[in-house]
């Protein structure tokens, strides 16, 4: 049985908010029965932008994270329903249903990623249907895909084995694995958003004046003293180690460029750290 | 004869329409008199007798008709009377009186209008798509949209999906790969929002009068954006505005109105303001509001010195850049130019792809910009934040460097450009004694010496786009501050040294120049739809021809810069440059106010409510309200927002969703010709009336109408058309006809023009220039006088070339310091070298146009934009506009995010919610302008506003004192922590 999965890649993700405000011109004001009760004007997120900095000012980036109704295939919302309240299709969608989730508040919190939103007006637990009410018409995407501008969002409806085949090509990841809810919205370049970057810039003093060092070769050293990357430094002297966890202990920078003796620097990592300009 | 069998068939169509269709049967009920048809001389005629929805006609000649049709012949009213006439002979039988009108314009424009109505009711139009919902067509602010409609509520809005019916795309071949762009349209954030605009509580539905306004006896003008409103009928408020425009006109004459409109109208060359509005203001005569070059400045009042481009205000011509810069270009350099955030102006996210292309190949790409912005975001690369009133300093310190180090091209600087020794001494510091070096510039930019050389280096070594402002050829923040005429005319001297139009040389940052079909026409708003105004919009060069309809002019002659507008009411005197884009000389005719043998303004009649959020110092604006000094406002608007609140009388206005017009995506006309080649796909719309119209708010043309027959102008100012109608003869105007049939393009809504095949693509830019050929890209201008030798060769400057030192400026002043005839670095008159001010107001405001909302259009208004995390903030109930600021200067200040803070000058203050982040340096603050609210926290003009108009802050003075022009980005504030004590701020 094919099912539906969502894909989002952080690369591509620029906060423009097209799926926030395409997702309202989709369901505020309008009832699908059987599928969802009309959205508040304001509060509700069924997609929830996250944005994150990293690094210190000038070696910075920024990600934004869009979260969704993961679809679990292990739902805890479904197990807190009452009722059947709460149910999942065999495509993988899964519904809150309109009329028997009445009242049901408690699922809100049921989500660990926050993703369900309480209805004062309905008096209803709401959340991103993935607009199945159009999907069941016949439309290839829901409106948040369809207007993504970027390519950032992407839908697939593939049988489970030829989805872990596109998640092992594609490094893609679930968002808080530790869950355990088996999310059906997977992100690819996750570590833009949860993981952070060791970063630099080298420099010399040549004929009395700063140079840019360029092509200065940069060893990372983890905490077990570990070479874990190479690289060499571009022609601003620019430097940078991704994919690195937060809170992970004291690292070692070594830089090393002909004519100079090798530099060492200690940085204990909390999080992004931009270690600025290091004049050899 | 023949007249005579068509009078008596008129009889017959206009019954046999009442009783096919409804709506002709109530439109018929509306009116009973007696319309005659007849020749002048009363050899022939028929009259008509409307009463409680029927019509009886008789032949002969009435006695007393209450509405008559007179024509000199019968031989022309039979032509003119047959259905689908030829239009240019109906405008010259009016304009030579040999068709006329008598009797009251209610009657008789009903008449003319009803008799069109026989031929146009009944038509079809949009697509059933099933579930009692059909899909209509429709454009926000450029962008084309599905609008899907249920039970005559809009149910949702859409970018619009081609079928396998419409035109396929380009595809361009470049190292080895092909890049073709999706079968589809993108859509700005606003456009998803569209919805909860028009369903907006803040929409006027109701004509309105402010409570203590009574023309007839105390105005209360000083009450003006305090007092209430009280609901008014049509004909009440109508019957106002006319006799305080007669009024006003017996008193003062027409220049005591004074009129202004945005920068952008909802789109559709019908009801644009260039179009509707202009053709009853030039019928009542008025003075204009006029604009300054806007997002121009620096280009139009600066580089268009250096290289001409009059027509464009300064920005160079755009042709072929995706196709060159995807095969040749090997780095791409942002400057001040974040096509991501303000969405390409009227083009959604259609380029976006194109960069991502370019990323794809794994072009290098560096950003230049104090603020870390989405284009730097998402694409990547080096990013430099100079300090906001930098100006051309990084840019004096490359060229020093590829002079120096001899990496810039000599044979082009030889042969395409004039004056570049003087510029090579200044930079070398043989005239000032001060070398242009990345050292000499670190401490005005911040930028490092090194990162300068570094990339002066790699510039110079590579082939390399200039990304020069949002549209990689001109505008940009940058442009729009205290340094900004330096730093645009710095642009073209550095591309200038690097031999701009060879391949993969040039300006760009793949907004502009896909290879769309630029022969096929199509008018952008700014050829002045029906205006028939020759002299202030675009129109005289193909729309006038193409589309036969009744010249407009406006009679009165003076004109008041919209920067100075609030000295023109209260201090009666200020002066102003044009935006005049015929030559280049254009700009240094000075204008005073008032004008000779012109009265002061008395009477505003203002379309729609931007000024307090979109221009400079803006306090000025909202004082300028609140004097008798102004007799009488009145606003035409859509919604209940900004200066609207300053009205007598307030007229409601519809969006475009509930009228019908007529238009391309993107396409602007004007000074910004070929502005569709932004798009992957040219689209041309009929924007259906998707919805009636919400309450008692009418379309602009309607609302011009009515205003028109109360002044006996409706027949020369409707021509006896409905909106309808025009969007007809526009249709009929264009290459449409030969490509789609009327019923065709009502009933689908779009026509997408086919690309052309490879080998009838427009050029590239410059190419031609840097080749020394004629000019080879589709572009008239300059105009044939401008060439200094044969036609189409050379640049619009004297000398055909690149003007290192600007000969137009050295005829002009030459010893302007403000403005030298070479490009010079001239430090900001408000910056870091303003020590006292920069003491006092240490940080220094950007405010880029917003990213959420085009201009103040989709802000505020309770829509879905408010939720949006980077736009507004939610604090206790209050939805706060933004102030980014560093970390650091947070810090300092006991500021962390969502806290509510006070951003202040001797100009006023503005309550925003602080955003902290490492986007910015230390020392910069960002927050964009254009709120669409104003909510003083006390008085009007002079109390705190927590709406957000960030422009109450910005400085008013002119970049140069011989221009008009706004330095929105050089404004110096100060930023604490806000806490609402109820009282005045």
């Amino acid at each position: 049985m094919k099912g539906w999965y969502l894909i989002i890649d952080l690369e591509k993700c620029e906060d423009c908010n097209n799926c926030f405000l395409s997702c309202k011109d989709e369901h505020v004001d309008n009832d699908f029965p059987g599928y969802s009760l009309s959205q508040p004007k304001h509060g509700h997120r069924w997609v929830n932008i996250m944005r994150t900095e990293r690094g210190q000012f000038p070696q910075i980036d920024v990600a934004y994270l869009p979260v969704f109704c993961m679809h679990c295939d292990n739902a805890p919302c479904l197990k807190a329903a009452q009722d059947g309240a709460v149910y999942k299709r065999d495509d993988g969608i899964v519904i809150i249903d309109p009329v028997k989730a009445q009242g049901q508040k408690h699922l809100v919190d049921a989500c660990p990623y926050g993703a369900i939103w309480w209805n004062e007006e309905h008096a209803l637990p709401q959340k991103c249907t993935l607009c199945a009410h159009l999907l069941d018409e016949g439309w290839k995407e829901p409106r948040c895909v369809q207007a993504c501008p970027t390519g950032a969002l992407r839908i697939v409806k593939v049988e489970d084995g030829e989805m872990e085949e596109i998640v092992k090509s594609e490094a893609l990841e679930t968002l808080y694995p530790e869950y355990n809810t088996k999310p059906r919205v997977y992100y690819k370049n996750l570590h833009r958003f949860a993981r952070c970057f060791i970063a630099g810039s080298v420099a010399v003093q040549l004929n009395d004046k700063e140079e840019c060092a360029e092509g200065a070769k940069v060893t990372l050293l983890n905490p077990a003293n570990q070479n874990i990357g190479e690289c060499m430094t571009d022609n601003y002297g620019d430097f940078k180690f991704d994919n690195l966890e937060e809170n992970s202990g004291t690292y070692i920078l070594q830089i090393a460029y002909t004519g100079y003796t090798l530099k060492a620097i200690e940085v204990d990592l909390k999080k992004s750290f931009s270690a600025g300009t290091i004049v050899l | 004869m023949k007249l005579k069998l068509l009078l008596y068939g008129l009889e017959k169509v206009l019954r046999y329409k009442a009783r096919r269709y409804p709506s002709f049967r109530d439109r018929l009920m509306e009116k009973n008199f007696v319309g005659q048809i007849k020749i002048k001389d009363n050899s022939a005629g028929r009259y008509f007798v409307f009463k409680d929805g029927s019509v009886v006609s008789k032949a002969g000649i009435h006695l007393d008709p209450d509405a008559l049709m007179t024509f000199t012949d019968a031989s022309l009213a039979s032509r003119l009377l047959t259905p689908w006439r030829n239009q240019l002979e109906l405008v010259n039988a009016m304009k030579n009186f040999c068709l006329e009108l008598e009797g009251p314009d209610e009657l008789t424009s009903w008449f003319v209008e009803t008799l069109g109505m026989a031929l146009t009711v009944g038509t079809e139009y949009g697509i059933d798509v099933g579930d009692h919902t059909k899909q209509y067509v429709n454009n926000v602010q450029g962008m084309p949209v599905f609008v899907y409609v249920r039970d005559g509520k809009i149910l949702r809005i859409t970018p619009i999906e081609f079928d396998k019916a419409d035109a396929g795309p380009w595809t361009i071949e470049a190292r080895g790969r092909k890049f073709t762009p999706p079968r589809k349209t993108t859509l700005s954030p606003y456009g998803f929002a569209s919805k909860s605009l028009v369903y907006s509580p803040d929409r006027l539905l109701y004509p309105m009068r402010r409570v203590d306004f009574d023309p007839k006896g105390k105005r209360n003008c000083e009450t003006r954006g305090i007092s209430g409103y009280a609901r008014i009928s049509w004909d009440e408020a109508m019957d106002i505005v006319a006799d305080e425009i007669t009024r006003i006109k017996r008193d003062y004459g027409p220049g005591a109105i004074v009129t202004s409109t945005g920068s952008h109208h909802t789109w559709g060359n019908i009801g644009y303001y260039l179009s509707a509005h202009r053709r009853l203001m030039n019928a009542i005569g008025h003075t204009p509001v006029v604009q300054n070059p806007d997002s121009w400045e620096g280009w139009y009042w600066g580089a268009m010195h250096h290289w001409g481009y009059s027509m464009r205000l300064g920005c160079g011509e755009p042709y072929g850049l995706i196709e060159d810069a995807l095969k040749e270009c090997e780095m791409m350099v942002f400057w001040s130019s974040d096509p991501e955030t303000a969405p390409g102006s009227y083009s959604g996210y259609e380029s976006t792809i194109r960069r991502q292309w370019l990323k794809d190949l794994g072009i290098k790409m560096v950003h230049i910009d104090p603020y870390c912005n989405h284009t730097a975001a998402l694409l990547g690369g080096k990013w430099f934040a100079p300090r906001p009133d930098y100006g051309n300093a990084m840019a004096l310190a490359i060229a020093y460097i590829w002079i120096t180090e001899g990496l810039y091209d000599k044979e082009y600087v030889e042969t395409r450009t004039v004056g570049f020794d003087k510029w090579k001494a200044y930079i070398l510091g043989e005239e000032d004694g001060i070398p242009k070096t990345p050292e000499w510039q670190e401490p005005e930019t911040t930028i490092p010496a090194k990162d300068v050389r570094a990339l002066a280096r790699e510039w110079g070594t590579k082939k390399t786009y200039l990304a020069a402002g949002g549209s990689g050829n001109g505008l940009g923040g940058a442009c729009r501050c205290a340094t900004g005429l330096e730093w645009a005319r710095s642009r073209v001297c550095l591309m200038a040294m690097q031999g701009m139009g060879k391949p993969g040389v040039n300006m760009g940052n793949m907004a502009y120049g896909t290879p769309v079909d630029c022969n096929f026409f199509f008018p952008g708003y700014a050829e002045g739809g029906i205006s028939g105004d020759l002299e202030t919009t675009g129109s005289a060069i193909n729309v006038y021809q193409r589309m036969p309809h009744l010249l407009t002019m406006n009679t009165v002659m003076q004109k008041i810069p919209r920067l100075k507008l609030p000295e023109a009411i209260l201090e009666g005197r200020c002066e102003g440059y044009p935006t005049y884009p015929r030559t280049i000389e254009g700009q240094f005719f000075k204008f005073g106010y008032p004008a000779p043998g012109h009265s002061e303004a008395k009477m505003y009649y203002k379309y729609g409510g931007s000024y307090i959020g979109t221009m400079s110092e803006t306090n000025r604006y909202v004082k300028a309200y609140r004097t008798p000094k102004l007799s009488f406002v009145v606003n035409q608007s859509i919604w209940f927002e900004g200066e609207a609140k300053f009205a007598d009388i307030l007229l409601p206005a519809c969006t475009n969703f509930e009228r019908w017009d007529i238009g391309e995506a993107c396409n602007a006309g004007g000074y910004v010709q070929h502005n569709f080649n932004k798009l992957n796909h040219r689209v041309v719309c009929i924007q259906h009336k998707c919805i009636e119209p919400l309450g008692e708010s009418k379309s602009d043309y309607d609302i011009f109408v009515e205003l028109a027959k109360r002044l006996g102008l409706s027949a020369y100012v409707s021509e006896g058309m409905t909106g309808f109608d025009w969007c007809k003869r526009m249709f009929d105007a264009t290459d449409l006809p030969r490509r789609i049939s009327w019923k065709k393009f009502l009933r689908k809504g779009y026509y997408v023009v086919p690309a052309p095949k490879e080998e009838l693509r427009a050029p590239c830019a410059f190419r031609w220039f840097a080749e020394g050929r004629a000019k080879d890209v589709p572009e008239a201008a300059p105009l044939p006088s401008d060439y200094t030798g044969k036609y189409r060769m050379g640049l619009q400057t004297q000398s055909g070339k690149i003007e290192f030192e600007c000969s137009s400026l050295k005829r002009f002043s030459p010893n302007d310091p403000e403005r030298p005839v070479i490009s010079k670095y001239i430090p900001s008159w408000e910056g870091h070298h303003t020590k006292e001010l920069y003491e006092k107001y240490p940080l220094q405001l950007i405010s880029p146009h917003p990213k959420f909302s085009f201009h103040t259009q989709h802000d505020a208004k309770d829509g879905f934009i408010n939720d949006v995390k980077d736009h507004r903030v939610l604090i206790d109930g209050y939805y706060y506009w933004i102030v980014r600021i560093n970390t650091k200067d947070a810090e300092a200040r006991g500021i962390i995010e969502d806290d509510l803070v006070r951003v202040f000058n001797d100009r006023g203050s503005v309550i925003c919610a602080a955003q902290v982040t490492e986007r910015l340096p230390p020392g910069t603050v960002h927050s964009y302008e254009s709120s669409a609210k104003y909510d003083p926290v006390g008085e009007p003009g002079y109390a705190a506003d927590r709406g957000g108009c960030i422009n109450l802050l910005t400085p008013a003075r002119m970049i140069i004192e011989k221009s008009h022009s706004v330095a929105s980005n050089s404004c110096l504030v100060q930023i604490e922590k806000w806490e609402d004590k109820g009282g005045e701020v």
